[in-house]
């Protein structure tokens, strides 16, 4: 019995031991990306609206009009060659490409722009509030999106809306243009396809999905049929590697040619590895903290004042977070059209101490909602040590993302730490949500920072309405600085910093594209 | 016949319990669900949802209709062989376990083998040369792999084995080349890669899942070892042990033929236990290895109030103590007869 004992467990050790280590190399005509993606619910473009699904979606969709990542002042044409904005604002005609073919080999018709639009208003998923917002609903978008001739497509909004608004609403996730034969071969109960759209692809992009096992791996297959001709990887591979230390061995091993969710230290000990590259991408999610005016306490607009002197900005920049944020203070990204850089707050304890004085607020002891994971943690720790200093006593009540949001979109915070994404590349996105609520009842829930800290500032809230409406481009981003500005003055929230992603990747990685916001990372120019 | 109808009772009683114990399981497990202060609809739509979607998808998801329907409305489900839609994946819950499952199964097995075949005899030699350097070696080894983070412990083991020596594979249950050319069959990767007769993916197999299981069965095997030591110093005190010395028995003899079979008794338990355990999933190290096994499935659908998969992947955990106990119960009059007749 025991010499079989140790003898079985002798084999099992020397067998680890003798199976040499097959896997170092991936193949040169495949792309393997260690990430994680299990925030994936849905790839169907009218659904997706997770990181990962919004980066999968935009590899394999197009859209009537898109971004060129290396230039984001202005949309660029997609599947339409051109399009033509009425005298009144209120209907653009687009003209599509000939020839260009879904990755099924049907070709792209007015009737799936027109299907593809109809489906995101119908299906009523999470995405659907950025088309919404033409004011298109159900009952409505037959007539708001119509087939003009066998290359043209009409695209009619209630509003006269900007149309460099409209244009960049087009160009955002749900505006992905889904191939109707394909959807409609497969759907059920009248779901346009959709339960077959999130575990399959029917796009004309670069890339089309073989396979996506959830918790473990995504596969892309390279689209023969792309009208920008096939891409030069012919798969690209996700693993699913949620800890970032794996990640970090897997790529330093050569078994991940990209590794996409590094933190600081994992950057720091892969940096300087020889076969190894680091690249810094700026990003669009802006981190904050805010206040609820629901609370008395909370209302004074000195504390408010006080508290963007209360944030060591570079030192958690610097050391915390070394290159994966950088200090931002407005609503609207850097490097984003209309975007003002201005920086004019600094740590300065005696400057705070000042302020609260003179508006007689004394020993405030304040809860503040988290995730409780990084960065959040590194800056809820840091904020806490300096409010401190001034007399500012933070508790800090660390929860999972849901737990925190759903508190969050309740109303039942004091303070919270969190982050913003644009939903499209337009200022009004970050407008909207930053300087704009006139509803502030309890009952009429909407997903904005404003409503959610029950901050209703009605002179903001006209000037974004008026911005939205401006046919002016030049005169419209400049009434997007002048908000920023303001509400960098005097808002219950401070923004505090702008992340960046870094991305290791082995050196032969050429090509990859990593924008601003998932919906562009792309990867049809990879090469190895 | 008598006995056969007794057998029958017997059996029914059986099938009760396991029914009765595993409603409880859920109702206690959906009950914590929905106390919980997360919203799963947000969980599923974001926080920017309208809150027209918002309503949709909350009507969608059965969560408009009053806790005892919800509940009813599940149970009626998995009679019907339906777990339910899971809503952080997107996918059937079913199908989601049917992948999980497998690969916990499949590390645990190979896991519990190597605690078995080293802390059995590891606790019988322990206990065999007591206060001698042996047992504080095996001691010292047992508390360092009861006490020591998993989670540590296995990127220690992933950057020695893999990344430096590259004696094993990395994360994953595969490499990336053979993930799709394997024909998937039992789920089981070691087997299905056997089936293929494929050689170079069933050591990629086996190279990736050996480190994993060497790490959950040194835990397991320091957990077999403490206790078989414990119940194996207690029969080596007993006197049928001094009367088989006397006799002139063989120490081995002694220590196997006498002392071991009593002491295996409760090992038993504690074997079942360890292994109950691993099929739990084990989080932090299917973490570290990439590993798509069930704790992690059930840990993810936990923090985002997925209620359905956290029920499914409960009932699965549920299931498999209650066939442990069972495999138990059969078990201990084979190695104790005196409870053959109980």
């Amino acid at each position: 019995m025991n010499r079989v004992s140790l003898t079985l467990a002798a084999t099992l050790i020397a067998a680890a031991a003798a199976v040499p280590f097959a896997d170092a190399k991936t193949p040169p005509n495949l792309l393997v990306v260690a990430k994680n993606i299990d925030d994936i619910v849905s790839l169907d473009p009218a659904q997706a609206y997770e990181f990962t699904s919004g980066e999968v979606v935009a590899n394999i969709y197009n859209k009537l009009v898109e971004y060129n990542p290396a230039q984001i002042e202005t949309v660029v044409p997609g599947l339409a060659e051109s399009w033509k904005i009425s005298d009144d604002g209120k209907t653009i005609t687009f003209k599509l490409k000939s020839g260009v073919k879904f990755a099924s080999g049907n070709a792209v018709r007015p009737e799936d722009v027109v299907f593809s639009l109809r489906r995101v208003i119908v299906l009523k998923k999470a995405p659907a509030f950025i088309l919404a917002q033409f004011g298109w609903t159900a009952d409505n978008i037959d007539q708001m999106v119509n087939k003009v001739s066998d290359s043209e497509v009409s695209v009619s909004i209630a509003e006269n809306f900007a149309p460099s608004f409209v244009l960049n609403a087009l160009a955002a996730r749900p505006g992905s243009i889904v191939d109707e034969k394909e959807a409609m071969k497969n759907a059920k109960d009248n779901d346009l396809g959709n339960a077959w759209l999130s575990r399959n692809s029917a796009g004309s992009g670069p890339f089309a999905l073989r396979v996506w096992r959830p918790g473990e791996s995504l596969v892309l297959d390279a689209n023969k049929n792309h009208a920008g001709g096939a891409p030069k990887m012919n798969q690209i591979v996700f693993n699913h590697v949620a800890e970032a230390s794996t990640q970090r061995l897997m790529v330093e091993s050569g078994d991940a040619d990209i590794a996409r969710n590094l933190g600081p230290d994992q950057i720091a000990a892969v940096k300087d590895k020889a076969g190894i590259k680091v690249e810094t991408y700026p990003q669009a999610a802006l981190h904050f903290f805010s206040f609820n005016l629901k609370h008395d306490k909370l209302k004074n607009p000195a504390l408010w004042e006080a508290m963007r002197y209360l944030i060591d900005y570079d030192g958690i920049a610097n050391t915390l977070l070394r290159g994966q944020m950088k200090v931002h203070q407005t609503f609207w990204p850097s490097g984003f059209p209309g975007a003002v850089e201005d920086k004019p707050y600094k740590l300065d304890v005696a400057k705070a101490k000042d302020i609260l004085a003179k508006a007689n607020i004394q020993s405030l002891s304040v809860d503040m909602d988290m995730i409780s994971s990084a960065p959040f943690t590194d800056i809820a720790q840091s904020m806490q040590a300096t409010m401190a200093q001034a007399g500012i006593k933070v508790n800090l009540l660390p929860g999972t993302s849901a737990q925190v949001i759903t508190k969050y979109r309740a109303r039942q915070h004091e303070m919270m730490l969190l982050y913003w994404g644009p939903d499209f590349m337009d200022p009004h996105s970050n407008a909207k949500a930053f300087a704009y609520n006139v509803d502030n009842a309890d009952g009429s829930p909407q997903s904005t920072t404003t409503w959610r800290n029950s901050w209703a500032p009605a002179d903001l809230s006209a000037r974004t309405r008026a911005a939205l409406v401006e046919r002016d481009a030049a005169k419209r981003l400049d009434m997007y600085r002048d908000l920023q500005r303001d509400v960098l003055k005097s808002s219950p929230w401070v923004m505090t910093f702008q992340a960046q992603a870094q991305v290791a990747l082995r050196n032969e990685v050429k090509g990859f594209i990593h924008g601003p916001t998932n919906d562009l990372v792309l990867y049809r120019n990879v090469t190895k | 016949m008598k006995g056969s109808a007794a057998g029958f009772l017997v059996f029914l009683r059986g099938v009760a319990t396991l029914l009765v114990t595993l409603a409880g399981l859920l109702f206690a497990t959906f009950i914590i669900g929905r106390v919980m202060p997360i919203d799963p609809v947000i969980a599923v739509v974001g926080d920017k949802a309208s809150a027209e979607t918002y309503a949709q998808a909350r009507e969608e998801m059965g969560l408009d209709r009053p806790l005892w329907v919800q509940f009813g409305r599940y149970i009626e489900g998995i009679v019907q062989g339906d777990l339910g839609q899971s809503s952080s994946s997107g996918q059937p819950v079913i199908e989601d376990i049917a992948r999980a499952f497998p690969a916990t199964l499949e590390l645990s097995v190979l896991a519990i083998i190597i605690g078995i075949c080293v802390g059995l005899p590891l606790g019988v030699y322990a206990a065999h040369r007591r206060n001698t350097w042996f047992d504080h070696t095996a001691r010292v080894l047992s508390l360092f792999g009861y006490s020591t983070p998993v989670f540590w412990l296995g990127l220690i083991a992933l950057l020695i084995f893999y990344a430096q020596l590259g004696w094993t594979g990395g994360p994953g249950r595969i490499g990336t080349a053979y993930r799709y050319t394997v024909q998937e069959w039992s789920g089981l990767m070691l087997v299905d890669t056997l089936r293929s007769g494929d050689w170079h993916a069933f050591r990629s197999a086996f190279s990736h899942i050996i480190l994993p299981a060497l790490l959950l069965g040194y835990f397991s095997l320091a957990y077999i070892a403490r206790m078989t030591r414990n119940f194996m110093i207690e029969e080596l005190n007993k006197e049928y042990v001094t009367m088989a010395r006397i006799k002139g028995a063989s120490e081995t003899r002694v220590l196997w033929h006498h002392a071991f079979p009593n002491a295996l008794v409760p090992v038993v338990t504690v074997i079942a236990l360890s292994f109950g355990h691993l099929l739990e999933g084990a989080v932090l190290t299917e973490t570290v290895f990439a590993w798509p096994g069930l704790g992690l499935y059930i840990t993810k659908s936990l923090f985002s109030a997925d209620m359905p998969a956290v029920l499914g992947g409960t009932l699965v955990v549920g299931i498999c103590f209650v066939l442990l106990n069972k495999l138990t119960d059969v078990i201990y009059p084979l190695l104790d007869p005196r409870t053959r007749n109980r």
